[in-house]
């Protein structure tokens, strides 16, 4: 494996959580990708979430597609199983991975030209099927491993490295997200762990379709000038709904020194609750329509919005609705799926 | 051709889709299946919903064949639109019925033949009330008057009326006047029973089913938990029986769902939903036809290499494109057999009648999980939308669902070493696997990327090709392990018919006719691919070989040519039979005499 030297992640005092696991417990092989690679960041950001959470390693599923952002998943986690698509369609092998297991967590990465292009369509059908996952974009606007082609994120009369304008209208994931059912969706910016990691560990506690659009710059090949997706440009412009987030475990949910009027708290499926400081005292993040007003009128100001825009913790997931069996279908054995000889028979007698 | 005689013609009826036919006509065969005599229906029907040409044929057959002969010897024309090509269709002797409401010149008449005309529709006018009704009861005024000429047995066809609607009465009424008027006129103003008929006999131990019907079933009793699918025909009912299957044997005690079966929103997302389920630990499959390969042929390469289990039920239609979706074909073979990019293999399986659609269906999710690749069951639409008289299902005593090689957590969590996805342990190039979500020591990353033994990213050639091998040599080995072909030996003879699938019940009565005229011909049913050991060792015996199969191009011949069990000489010749329609005996007797030039 050829290497470049990547600056380590920040190293951080070696606590252990519930499980009696340390944060290494919770890291994969070596990133692969460029130094300064906001995508990095993000990994780092699940990690902490992970841990932070306990979650036990092996009961997660790291689903994703082609790209960059789809190789992270090989660096986190290291004791969960993977799975790295053909391109733009992750969703349907988690889709499939859910229906045989319904009592693991998913956690997908994938990047705008593996969710926004190829697989465009396979997103918003695993939103209507409300698969019980969390869905992480690492959008940076632009197709890195073939060498800096925009993607359909990239926004309309931006310039990409070769000072070309994109003549195109950006797609907008967290809109589409927001339209389609999604119940929670959020967009952050790699550089802000303070806002992602809590963003991230609301999403792996929520129940149903969670949408994380997190701006993820790309150093080699979109963080110049006339870039919407370069770091300057995101911390320029960015507006956040909520000037913190703080996520709060079920234990501590019942102690929470709340100040209603600055603060929103959104209860989620497990107990646990999102703490939102607002800045908007008119925003409620359980209204769909307001989020995407909200989204409209940050973009018309050229304003990029962060933030839990919307959750709805009362969602279904698809097992609910279906009605399926409790626990994994794959767990099932032949005694509980073959009906036997008796039925065939009678199925026999009806043939003839 | 078979004289027509008692129990010994083909029936066809020509009709309009979408006007209720079907269940006059299935009617019919059934009432002839009840009498004990063999029958072999075949429904010939359009790409649409209402309005265009559709003909049902019924072979029956004392003998037990069930394909289709060729030629008909009594046809219910009752499409004006097509009347004149079927009537060329009706055999000399032979016999048209027709809706003499409307007038038919004796100029358009053919002469070696004998018209009927029965006023269907003037019938249906002066006894029905109901536009419906006097459009849908024409078709049980017909079946009342085949139930005459043809000597039905009242009480069966009654019998059979009684059950499809048992749920309403007043439609089973309207239905037994419109067979009464048919058999009155026929009483009145014909001599009946004609001199081939219908006569009862002590019934044989077979069921009527569809392909379709055989492998849902074999889905439900191998275990299948979820299906990804996207509606195309030939192949939607497959997905259709499976459901209803389910919901009959798959509820817990708790009125849950012991499966999950989800339309997708196309092709390519129904096998990613296999993969997924698969590579999950469920047993998944999905049902298609050919241009549904064609898209999910990415997946199919991904699978082999990443060695994911995964079922396809491909019942083939008309290509190339979208072709004549509702006719048949063999001609998916070269796509399946390598479908994607890269080097790539995959396992067919042929069935050739329902019962094997069953068995081999069953067994396909066996395969699947014991060589960790995909298994396709190659069905087409005649074998999967037409009833088959063919054994009763039985499954295998003492058989076993076999999963194949997983390490299961308690294996792993005691294991020293560490877990190598990819490695060859046994020397049979079948690698371990282990489920996601039971230990941390199986964990792996699963990719379509370069990898080595451990399931790592690889730009290594020495890793890539190691792995690569190893995966080949699976394949290799795993010949002997795939169905036998049928071998069916004629001693002295020195010619040889290799065939597959929904060609062989017609090939029968081919080589059966040929073989009273001195012909002596042996057969060799092939059942999958890569081909087994024995079939190399079959070919080599014969000085002459003709290959048959329902496609243009030779498609078989190319596989076993390209795969080494056939070498190509001049011995080597093919019929191809590419109309769309069923393969008849006649056609294959005519083509075989002509290569052998006889």
């Amino acid at each position: 494996m050829f290497s470049i030297n990547v600056p380590r992640l920040k190293s951080i005092p070696k606590a252990k959580n519930s499980l009696g696991l340390s944060i290494d417990d919770y890291k994969g092989a070596p990133s692969t990708l460029c130094g300064g690679c906001g995508h990095d960041s993000i990994t780092q950001a699940i990690v902490e979430a992970c841990f932070e959470l306990s979650i036990v390693p092996h009961q997660v599923a790291k689903m994703s597609g082609i790209g960059c952002s789809s190789k992270t998943p090989g660096y986190f986690l290291r004791e969960a199983h993977g799975f790295n698509a053909v391109h733009g369609r992750m969703p349907s092998v988690t889709t499939g991975a859910y229906l045989a297991n319904r009592e693991m967590k998913y956690l997908a990465v994938s990047g705008d030209g593996d969710t926004g292009s190829i697989g465009l369509g396979q997103f918003m059908h695993a939103i209507r099927r409300q698969l019980n996952m969390v869905y992480i974009v690492e959008n940076n606007g632009v197709y890195g491993l073939t060498k800096g082609q925009f993607s359909a994120t990239a926004d309309y009369a931006t310039t990409n490295k070769k000072k070309e304008k994109n003549g195109w209208l950006p797609i907008d994931l967290v809109g589409l997200a927001l339209e389609l059912g999604a119940s929670y969706v959020a967009r952050a910016f790699s550089g802000d762990k303070a806002q992602l990691v809590p963003l991230i560990k609301g999403a792996l506690s929520h129940k149903g379709f969670a949408f994380l659009d997190v701006l993820s710059p790309c150093v080699s090949f979109n963080n110049h000038q006339g870039s919407s997706k370069s770091y300057q440009h995101i911390r320029d412009k960015r507006e956040a709904a909520f000037d913190a987030v703080d996520f709060v475990p079920p234990a501590k949910a019942i102690e929470l020194d709340y100040q209603p009027g600055m603060q929103e708290r959104v209860q989620l499926f497990d107990g646990s609750q999102v703490l939102l400081h607002k800045t908007d005292h008119s925003y409620d993040p359980t209204d769909v329509e307001k989020a995407l007003a909200y989204l409209r009128q940050a973009k018309a100001k050229g304003e990029i919005a962060t933030g839990l825009f919307y959750v709805d913790s009362s969602a279904e997931d698809f097992h609910t609705v279906y009605q399926t069996t409790e626990g994994p279908l794959r767990n099932l054995e032949e005694v509980d799926l073959s009906p036997g000889q008796v039925v065939l028979d009678k199925i026999n007698d009806a043939l003839r | 051709m078979t004289k027509p005689s008692v129990n010994e013609f083909v029936l066809r009826i020509a009709n309009v889709n979408g006007t209720g036919s079907a269940s006059a006509n299935t009617l019919v065969a059934k009432t002839i299946f009840r009498m004990g005599v063999s029958i072999g229906p075949k429904n010939m029907f359009p790409s649409n919903i209402q309005g265009l040409p559709t003909w049902y044929e019924i072979r029956v057959s004392q003998q037990g064949f069930t394909g289709r002969r060729g030629g008909v010897d009594f046809m219910v024309a009752f499409n004006g639109e097509t009347l004149k090509s079927d009537a060329a269709d009706v055999v000399a002797g032979g016999y048209i019925l027709y809706d003499s409401s409307k007038f038919l010149s004796d100029a358009e008449k053919k002469k070696d033949v004998t018209y009927l005309g029965v006023p269907i529709s003037d019938l249906a006018v002066t006894h029905f009330e109901s536009v419906p009704k006097r459009i849908f009861l024409q078709n049980l005024i017909y079946v009342g008057v085949l139930a005459r000429l043809l000597h039905l047995d009242q009480e069966v066809l009654m019998g059979l009326l009684s059950d499809q609607y048992a749920k309403a009465k007043d439609l089973l009424e309207a239905n037994r006047q419109a067979i009464d008027i048919g058999a009155r006129y026929c009483e009145e103003h014909f001599a009946y029973p004609l001199s081939f008929h219908v006569e009862k006999r002590p019934k044989p131990d077979k069921i009527l089913l569809e392909g379709n019907d055989a492998l849902a079933l074999a889905a439900l009793y191998a275990g299948a938990t979820v299906c990804g699918w996207y509606p195309i025909t030939p192949s939607t009912s497959v997905v259709e029986h499976f459901t209803r299957y389910c919901h009959k044997y798959r509820i817990s005690a708790q009125g849950k769902k012991k499966f999950a079966i989800v339309q997708a929103e196309d092709e390519i997302a129904s096998i990613g939903i296999v993969l997924g389920a698969c590579w999950n630990g469920a047993r998944a499959f999905t049902a298609t036809s050919g241009p549904g390969i064609s898209l999910m042929s990415e997946f199919f390469g991904y699978a082999y290499y990443a060695e994911v289990p995964a079922v396809i039920f491909n019942i083939q239609r008309c290509g190339p494109s979208t072709g004549m979706p509702t006719r048949s074909q063999q001609a998916d073979l070269l796509l399946c057999a390598y479908a994607s990019h890269g080097d790539t293999k995959h396992i067919l399986l042929f069935p050739e009648n329902p019962t094997e659609c069953f068995e081999l269906g069953m067994q396909a999710f066996d395969l699947a999980d014991q060589l960790q690749t995909p298994v396709f069951v190659m069905s087409d639409l005649e074998l999967g939308m037409n009833q088959f008289l063919c054994d009763p299902l039985q499954l295998k005593e003492g058989a076993a669902i076999n999963r194949g090689k997983v390490r299961r957590a308690a294996d792993l969590d005691k294991s020293q070493k560490p877990f190598y996805r990819y490695e060859d342990i046994d020397g049979d190039g079948i690698p371990y696997r282990s489920y996601p979500g039971e230990s941390g020591k199986g964990a792996y990353f699963t990719r379509g990327s370069g990898h080595d033994r451990f399931g790592r990213y690889t730009e290594s050639s020495e890793l890539y090709q190691e792995n690569l091998d190893r995966i080949r040599a699976k394949f290799e080995k795993a010949r002997s392990t795939l169905p036998k072909p049928r071998y069916v030996e004629v001693e002295e003879a020195r010619w040889l018919i290799v065939a597959f699938g929904s060609s062989i019940e017609p090939l029968r009565e081919a080589i059966c006719g040929l073989e009273e005229q001195g012909i002596l011909l042996s057969l060799l049913c092939l059942k999958s691919f890569p081909f087994h050991p024995d079939c190399a060792a079959i070919l080599d015996r014969y000085d002459h070989i003709i290959i048959v199969e329902q496609n243009q191009q030779g498609q078989m011949r190319t596989l076993m040519q390209a795969e080494g069990v056939l070498t190509p000489t001049a011995r080597v010749h093919s019929v191809l039979h590419y109309s769309g329609n069923p393969i008849e005996a006649e056609f294959l007797k005519k083509h075989i005499q002509h290569i052998m030039g006889i």
